[in-house]
């Protein structure tokens, strides 16, 4: 995760061009924040162990969001192959914990690093194109990386995936009850969010919507965005790979199906839902996702997607800035293509 | 030593028919997207919607009636759909192309779903028409000859196609759209007309190529993003827009996807990737990409 806070340089906030005015915000300050990390943390004490075992699924599924949105919503750059960076720090943080150990820090490292060098390893091709592209291309990719992650029998187990995981330790304790696997990811998840929260309103993150808004006058301006871009890849692959370590270890088995094409278009539809750019939409889009899928799903005879498919359509059509557009009812600021 | 050039001639052959079957399924795709700015993620869908029809009328055994009949079906499923598409992305003309993009995933999800309510989750088997199911030699290997069929089958398509856009009138109306849509419709003609048409035909070649499809691919759950990603990696490759560049597209991709499996089995996913970033590498819009369509 250190390339995160390495990337904000020099960068005065007032010459950064295409960046819109600062939005006109109900001052509220870290009060809500505080609130609801708060009763996040209570809620296994009051919560049955399934409901605390769907929480952690939305944890992991809402910090997957969260990583896509810093491309999405923030760079500006649909990926459809997201998921990718999620399952390679999965099986990493797997394959780490099966064989040489699974105390904390290290699944954990191992996931961020090799979510981030996969991204470093593909994403350089990607970030050369922009919209409907970039939209394509991370569609290869991801769909690369997934049959790799199919036909690496040794490594990942092939089409059964990689069973077997053993339980994270934090110090010479394993985490074996629901309840303390929660608390696990929901730290995590807080200071990943957090991370990324500050990354986006670090110069870097400014300069990242500067691309977004108008990128062809960022270039103008001196700004080598594609850089800057592939920067933004990286940093949301290594947050996708954190994630992809606590999906290891609350799953404790990846299959091939965690990074491919419905995963990766399952978060994108988070991060729609939820309404890109905000950071915290995407985490309530990713709680409707997996809530639709795990909890209404079973209900459907296991077609949870479907509804997911249908819901996508309507937040098209009737969502344009998903439900994060709900709060702020200004008049519309579309792109025209 | 004849073993080994009988086995690669084998692949070389099975990449022609698969790459046939790319060319197919990915000209729609190309031109609906090179006219449009559409990028119909719900082109993989109606593949595989094909591919169904194709098991659920043919699958009984080999019958030209079935088979045939499944060809009749899907055209027109697939002209209904592109049609359908075509009108739904109508009200998303002055959105970003994500949503347009967006839509036809939601639009892929569901289809996908829906097939596999219907058809379970099985993969189902195809058989090819009677007197094409059996085998031929060639050079003295034995070959499918459904797949010589289908490499006959889609020269001649790509022949129909190429003839269409180079060199009719209607082509030419295709090829003005995707080179300057404003143009086209300061002079008189009806956008949303070439839209529909051309998002019809392209669909209806998305179904058709799934029935086609059916005896080498069958019919199974998530074939529809396994041929999405090929149709899209060969219109990355040959350039958007492009009929041209979607038949060498299709071609090299169908090489890659056998003759790569077939020599080097472990590493047939990265040469793929390694072909797709060559040539952006060389040529940003593809092989035959005009620089139009460029403005994503």
């Amino acid at each position: 995760m250190t390339e995160v806070s390495q990337r904000p340089e020099a960068v005065p906030d007032n010459v950064v061009g295409g960046t819109p005015p600062p939005r006109p915000r109900r001052r509220l300050g870290p009060v809500p924040a505080i609130v609801v990390v708060v009763v996040l943390a209570a809620a296994p004490l009051f919560l049955a162990p399934f409901a605390t075992t769907t929480l952690t699924r939305l944890l992991v599924f809402g910090l997957l969001a969260v990583s896509l949105d810093l491309l999405v919503g923030i760079t500006g750059l649909p990926s459809l192959g997201h998921a990718a960076y999620f399952g390679a720090g999965a099986y990493a943080a797997g394959w780490v914990s099966i064989h040489l150990t699974p105390a904390i820090p290290v699944p954990l490292l191992v996931g961020a690093a090799v979510g981030g060098l996969a991204a470093a390893a593909t994403g350089w091709v990607a970030v050369r194109s922009a919209g409907v592209y970039f939209l394509m291309l991370t569609l290869a990719i991801g769909e690369v990386l997934a049959q790799l992650a199919q036909s690496w029998d040794g490594v990942t187990g092939g089409a059964n995936g990689l069973s077997g995981i053993p339980a994270a330790r934090l110090g010479s304790e394993p985490l074996l009850g629901v309840g303390y696997l929660y608390w696990y990811v929901l730290a995590v998840g807080v200071v990943a969010f957090a991370l990324v929260w500050l990354l986006a309103r670090s110069p870097f993150g400014a300069t990242l919507r500067g691309i977004r808004d108008n990128e062809s006058r960022m270039r103008a301006i001196g700004y080598s965005t594609t850089l800057y871009k592939y920067g933004a890849f990286i940093a949301a692959g290594t947050i996708a790979g954190v994630a992809g370590s606590l999906l290891a270890a609350q799953q404790r088995l990846v299959t091939p199906g965690d990074l491919g094409f419905t995963t990766a278009a399952l978060v994108l539809l988070a991060v729609v839902v939820g309404g890109a750019g905000s950071l915290w939409g995407p985490v309530v889009g990713a709680a409707v996702v997996v809530l639709v899928r795990d909890a209404l799903g079973p209900g459907l005879g296991g077609h949870g997607e479907l509804l997911l498919g249908i819901v996508f359509v309507l937040v098209v059509y009737l969502l344009p800035r998903g439900a994060a557009g709900l709060t702020s009812l200004r008049p519309f600021r579309r792109r025209r293509s | 030593m004849t073993g080994w050039v009988a086995a690669n001639l084998i692949s070389v052959l099975n990449g022609l028919a698969i790459g046939a079957l790319l060319f197919v399924l990915a000209v729609g795709l190309s031109l609906v997207f090179g006219m449009m700015d559409v990028l119909n993620l719900a082109h993989g869908a109606l593949f595989v919607v094909g591919a169904y029809l194709a098991a659920a009328l043919a699958g009984g055994g080999p019958s030209w009636g079935g088979f045939l009949g499944a060809l009749g079906v899907a055209a027109v499923i697939g002209l209904l759909a592109g049609g359908l598409l075509s009108a739904m992305t109508e009200p998303l003309r002055t959105r970003s192309h994500l949503d347009q993009a967006l839509l036809t995933l939601g639009v892929a999800l569901i289809v996908a779903e829906v097939l596999q309510i219907v058809f379970g989750d099985d993969p189902l088997a195809v058989p090819a028409p009677p007197g094409l199911d059996g085998s031929t030699s060639v050079f003295g290997a034995a070959y499918p000859t459904y797949r010589l069929v289908l490499i006959g089958v889609g020269a001649v398509l790509a022949v129909g196609v190429h003839v269409l856009v180079e060199r009719t009138t209607l082509g030419a109306l295709i090829r003005a759209t995707v080179a300057d849509r404003e143009m086209v419709a300061a002079i008189g003609v009806d956008n949303r007309r070439v839209k529909i048409a051309v998002f019809a035909a392209g669909s209806l070649l998305a179904t058709v190529a799934g029935v086609l499809g059916g005896p080498v691919y069958g019919a199974s759950v998530g074939l529809d993003s396994t041929v999405l990603i090929l149709a899209l990696v060969v219109v990355v490759i040959g350039g958007l827009g492009s009929v041209k560049g979607a038949l060498v597209g299709a071609l090299v991709i169908g090489q890659i996807e056998s003759l790569g499996r077939a020599l080097l089995p472990d590493l047939a996913s990265f040469v793929l990737f390694g072909a797709l970033a060559l040539v952006l590498i060389v040529r940003p819009r593809g092989l035959f990409g005009s620089r139009s369509g460029a403005a994503a």
